[in-house]
């Protein structure tokens, strides 16, 4: 499993892009989704929404268990991923891509967000 | 073995499960496959295909001596002393109260020998109970835990997998019976028994047979989509086959009349003068049920996508609490999650108006149905 060397990384196992036209996308780990299992429903936060660093924004639900889902900084949510709300198996077979979660315009970040290689480090401890 | 409650303990099959890429979960201080790939496509590959399932955890106690059917009629609430020999039967051990202890599995090996199959968590109760009851009979009880490994096929496929491993007469093996044979070269007790709701086969072997049985098993089944499946798949398939799990709709606190199965507490018993642990108050149970029941086991089906849990209150339209889930989980079957609940009788016919699940604070509409979810075809 390797993690995109581009994103940046939370302890929650959130994964979060690069700024583009002023909005980061946020998605879960590899990792996390395999921890979860089959994912079968997700719960996302509404546009327009401010959401906080380090705070519940949302949840993931799978056949064993439910997970919240945390935000990895601070700002408002611009656009979420209806093909994962109507299809969230998406979370575990394309977590990178397909199955990324929200939009987010950043407006403060936590000082812990993780490298590639420091979230591998982490994940492997 | 020592069994540390910090370290759990590995089946025979550890090795294996570990080369598959499996999933590890600590399961009544076992260390379990949960899963190998996708747990709902192991669920599927058994309902369509076939699945094998390292089941080394279930505990395995014997009986033997020429009063262990009565002995066992005197133990357990049901008839064994008539078991045909060769056949198994469901049945239940009680306490004084009528409270459930766990639920079993009685294979009837031979005249004068038995095969209690209890829960692995509830194992050293079952043991326990069962040589404090047996003590007035000429019989003797067994810890036979570390001298079985169990493995099972199970699903539509399984008996032909079998069939190209085995000389024993399947065909004249009937659901819920049980005969010694070989099966890839290994002596094997062969029972048509399991817990998904599909046909399928436990078989119980010597530790050191269960490696090369879980290859042949696994060889012989490639061809026909067996893929190794884990608990968690195992118990998705019991939920939608409507069967109750030891810690969720059977506890102490329960009755097996107050869990819908009064059907396993035979009364007319023709050892020790109709005398057994927990009569009384099985009677009054019984009574209980007949007449006023306060609450029934039901099946929930969502109409939504949000999955109740154990412990989730079930409530009314006008938002009363009528009920506890006792087991949730999304049907993959179904596509949709289901529950088994405990509801106020009242409130337990089938399409009643109103019932919801409370999930997190908020009312998901349920659909209350009759168990079970799903049925195979014969």
């Amino acid at each position: 499993m390797s993690n995109p060397q581009q994103l940046r990384y939370s302890k929650e196992h959130e994964w979060l892009s690069a700024a583009e036209d002023g909005a980061s996308t946020v998605g879960i780990t590899e990792h996390a989704a395999g921890a979860l299992g089959d994912v079968v429903y997700v719960q996302l936060p509404e546009v327009g929404a401010d959401v906080t660093a380090g705070e519940p924004c949302g949840e993931l639900e799978s056949t064993k268990s439910v997970s919240d889902l945390y935000a990895p900084v601070t700002g408002e949510i611009t656009e979420v991923n209806q093909d994962v709300v109507d299809d969230p198996s998406l979370v575990n077979t394309a977590p990178f891509e397909g199955g990324w979660l929200f939009k987010v315009k950043v407006s403060g970040e936590p000082d812990d967000l993780l490298s590639a290689d420091e979230y591998t480090a982490f994940t492997e401890n | 073995m020592s069994t540390l409650p910090d370290s759990p303990r590995r089946t025979a099959l550890d090795a294996t499960h570990r080369a598959l890429g499996a999933t590890m979960t600590d399961f009544a201080g076992w260390d379990m496959p949960l899963r190998y790939s996708s747990e709902r496509d192991e669920h599927n590959a058994v309902r369509t295909h076939a699945g094998l399932f390292d089941l080394s955890h279930m505990g395995e106690i014997t009986l033997t001596g020429p009063q262990a059917g009565d002995a066992l009629d005197f133990a357990l609430v049901g008839n064994l002393a008539g078991l045909k020999v060769g056949r198994a039967r469901y049945t239940m051990i009680c306490n004084a109260e009528g409270g459930i202890l766990d639920d079993l599995i009685v294979y009837r090996l031979a005249a004068e020998t038995y095969m209690v199959v209890a829960n692995a968590s509830n194992a050293e109760v079952v043991l326990s109970a069962l040589t404090e009851r047996a003590a007035g009979f000429d019989t003797a009880v067994r810890d036979d835990r570390d001298q079985y490994a169990l493995l099972a096929v199970q699903g539509p496929e399984s008996p032909g997998i079998l069939k190209s491993l085995t000389d024993a007469d399947l065909d004249g093996l009937k659901y819920y019976a049980g005969l010694p044979g070989t099966v890839a070269g290994v002596d094997a007790l062969i029972a048509r028994t399991g817990y998904t709701g599909e046909d399928g086969f436990e078989l119980f072997v010597a530790p050191g047979d269960a490696e090369a049985l879980w290859q042949a098993l696994t060889e012989a089944g490639q061809a026909v989509g067996l893929i190794p499946c884990g608990l968690s798949c195992r118990d998705t398939l019991r939920l939608e086959a409507g069967m109750p799990l030891y810690g969720h709709e059977l506890t102490t606190d329960t009755t097996p009349f107050d869990a819908g199965l009064g059907r396993v507490v035979k009364f007319e018993k023709t050892t020790n003068e109709g005398r057994f642990v927990g009569r009384e108050p099985l009677e009054a149970a019984a009574k209980r049920a007949e007449q006023a029941p306060p609450r029934k086991l039901v099946g929930l089906i969502a109409e939504g996508r949000r999955v109740p849990r154990a412990g989730f209150p079930v409530v009314s339209a006008d938002g009363t609490v009528i009920g506890e889930v006792t087991s949730g989980a999304p049907s993959p079957t179904l596509g949709k999650p289901i529950a088994i609940a405990y509801v106020d009788a009242e409130q337990a016919a089938p399409g009643t108006e109103g019932v919801a699940v409370d999930i997190r604070g908020t009312h998901e509409p349920y659909e209350v149905v009759a168990l079970p979810f799903y049925k195979r075809e014969r």
